[in-house]
C-alpha cells in the first residue's frame, strides 16, 4: 500500500465531502465535523462518532467506504478515533446554514461545552420567530431535541448542545 | 431519504472497527494487571449495558412520548458506552472476544455490573429513582476516568461523561417535578427513593479488583467521590421538597457476580436471539 501525497488527500477530502448524513442527508459528513482527517501513511480516514451509541454509525462508515471506492481508494482505511470527544461546535457554517435550511434549528457555538440547558433564545427555522418553547430535551435521534414555535405553531428539531 | 447502502465487505469492516487504536492492543500496563483490568472493564460496561437494557423495556410504554423518547435514548447513549468498554475489555482479555460475544454470550455469574442497574424498573417514579442514583454516580465517575494513565480508558469516559450529564440532569429534573408534585407523585418518589437507596454504596466500594489499578492511576478510588454524590443528591432532593432517604442496610454483590435473580431473567431476554441463532446477521 503506498502513502497518499497531498493530491490525494485533498481528493479523499473532496469525495468525503459529497457524502450525505444517512439520518439528516441535507448535511454532509465533512460539514458535521466527524471527519478527522485524512492520513497518508498507512492511508486512511478518520472518523469520530457524534454519540456512541448513535445507529447511524455504521451506515455513516458504509457510505464512506461506497464514496471511497467509488473514486478509486478502496485501500484507505476507515479509522474510528474517539478523543478528542466531538462535539457540535465542530459543525461547520455551511453545515449550520444547511440545517436551518433544512428545518432544524443549529445549536449555538463555542458554549456546547459549558450549557446543556440551551438557555439562550433559539430561532423558528420555519418564520425566524424566537418566541420558542422546548417540548422534549430527547427527539426524534439522539443529537436532536423537540422545540415548538409559539408563534408559526410549528414543531421542528434543534440540534443539541454537546 | 436514506442513501442507498452498498454491499461491503464483511471482513474488512469487522477489521477497521475491531482496531480503532490502528493496529496490535497494547494495554500499557504490566501482565500482572490485565486479568484486573478486564474485570474492571467489565464492570463499566455491565452497568452501562444492563441499565440501557432496562430501558429499552419502556419502549412504547412510558406514560408519554416525551419520556418514551428520553429513556429509549437514554438506553441507546448506555449501549453505545457499553459496546466500547466491552471491546476494550475484549482487547485486554485478548481471546478474540469483541464486545458483541461478551455481551450475548456470557452466563449471568459471569456478570459484573452493580446491583442497582438490575433493578426491575417499577413505576415511573422508581425508574426516575434509579436513573437519578446511577447517572449522578456515573457522571462524578467518569469525569474522574477521564484523567485515567490509560488513554484507550480515558477517552472513552470524555467521550461517555458528555452524554451522561444529560441523563443526570433529565433525571433530576423528575426526581424534583414528581418529589414536589402532587401527593401521589410524591408517595411515589419517595417509595423509589427509598427502595434503590440501599444499592447506593456498592457503586462507591474500593475492592480488592481495583487497587492495583487505583493505585497505577488507571482508575479513580471510589470513596473518594462519594462526598461529591452526596451534595449533589442533597441538592436535588431540597429542591424537591424531600429528605435523603432512612439509612437502609445495604446490599451487595454484583461486582463479584453474586446477582439478584432479576438479573438472570433480563439476560434471558437480552441474549435469546443470538443464542439461539448464533451469528445471525441482518
Amino acid at each position: 500500500m503506498v502513502a497518499l501525497d497531498a493530491v490525494a488527500s485533498d481528493l479523499i477530502l473532496a469525495v468525503l465531502d459529497a457524502v450525505p448524513d444517512p439520518e439528516i442527508p441535507a448535511v454532509t459528513v465533512t460539514d458535521l465535523g466527524i471527519v478527522r482527517g485524512v492520513r497518508s501513511d498507512p492511508p486512511a480516514v478518520l472518523v469520530t462518532p457524534t454519540y456512541t451509541g448513535c445507529p447511524a454509525t455504521l451506515a455513516i462508515e458504509a457510505s464512506i467506504r461506497a464514496a471511497l471506492d467509488q473514486a478509486g481508494f478502496a485501500q484507505v482505511r476507515i479509522e474510528t478515533v474517539l478523543s478528542p470527544p466531538w462535539s457540535t461546535d465542530w459543525i461547520t457554517e455551511r453545515g449550520r446554514e444547511r440545517l436551518e435550511n433544512y428545518g432544524i434549528a443549529p445549536p449555538p457555538k463555542g458554549i456546547a461545552a459549558r450549557h446543556i440547558r440551551g438557555d439562550e433564545p433559539v430561532g423558528c427555522p420555519r418564520c425566524g420567530s424566537f418566541h420558542t418553547q422546548e417540548v422534549s430535551r430527547f427527539g426524534s435521534t439522539p443529537c436532536k431535541a423537540l422545540w415548538r414555535c409559539e408563534d408559526c405553531l410549528e414543531p421542528f428539531d434543534r440540534f443539541k448542545c454537546h | 431519504m436514506a442513501p442507498s447502502l452498498p454491499t461491503i465487505d464483511r471482513e474488512d469492516e469487522a477489521k477497521a472497527v475491531a482496531a480503532p487504536h490502528g493496529g496490535s492492543f497494547d494495554p500499557g500496563v504490566s501482565a500482572d494487571h490485565l486479568p484486573a483490568l478486564f474485570d474492571y472493564l467489565l464492570r463499566l460496561g455491565d452497568d452501562s449495558l444492563v441499565l440501557g437494557q432496562r430501558l429499552t423495556e419502556w419502549c412504547g410504554h412510558a406514560p408519554a412520548l416525551e419520556i418514551d423518547l428520553s429513556l429509549a435514548n437514554i438506553g441507546l447513549d448506555l449501549i453505545g458506552q457499553a459496546t466500547l468498554f466491552l471491546n476494550l475489555a475484549g482487547e485486554v482479555e485478548g481471546k478474540g472476544r469483541d464486545g458483541d460475544a461478551l455481551a450475548f454470550h456470557r452466563d449471568v455469574l459471569a456478570f459484573r455490573n452493580c446491583l442497582l442497574v438490575e433493578q426491575p424498573n417499577g413505576d415511573f417514579a422508581q425508574t426516575i429513582a434509579r436513573q437519578f442514583l446511577f447517572s449522578t454516580y456515573s457522571q462524578a465517575y467518569l469525569d474522574a476516568l477521564t484523567g485515567s494513565a490509560l488513554p484507550a480508558i480515558a477517552e472513552i469516559a470524555a467521550k461517555a461523561v458528555k452524554e451522561v450529564r444529560y441523563h443526570a440532569e433529565l433525571s433530576a429534573d423528575w426526581v424534583v417535578r414528581l418529589g414536589d408534585g402532587t401527593e401521589e407523585s410524591r408517595r411515589r418518589m419517595i417509595d423509589g427513593l427509598d427502595w434503590f437507596w440501599r444499592f447506593v454504596d456498592e457503586m462507591f466500594e474500593d475492592d480488592g479488583v481495583e487497587a492495583p489499578l487505583v493505585a497505577a492511576g488507571i482508575a479513580p478510588k471510589r470513596g473518594d467521590l462519594r462526598s461529591a454524590f452526596d451534595a449533589r443528591v442533597g441538592e436535588v432532593l431540597r429542591q424537591a421538597t424531600l429528605s435523603l432517604p432512612e439509612y437502609p442496610r445495604a446490599v451487595k454483590g454484583g461486582r463479584v457476580g453474586h446477582h439478584s435473580e432479576h438479573l438472570g431473567h433480563l439476560l434471558a431476554t437480552m441474549q435469546f436471539l443470538p443464542r439461539t441463532y448464533p451469528d445471525a446477521m441482518w
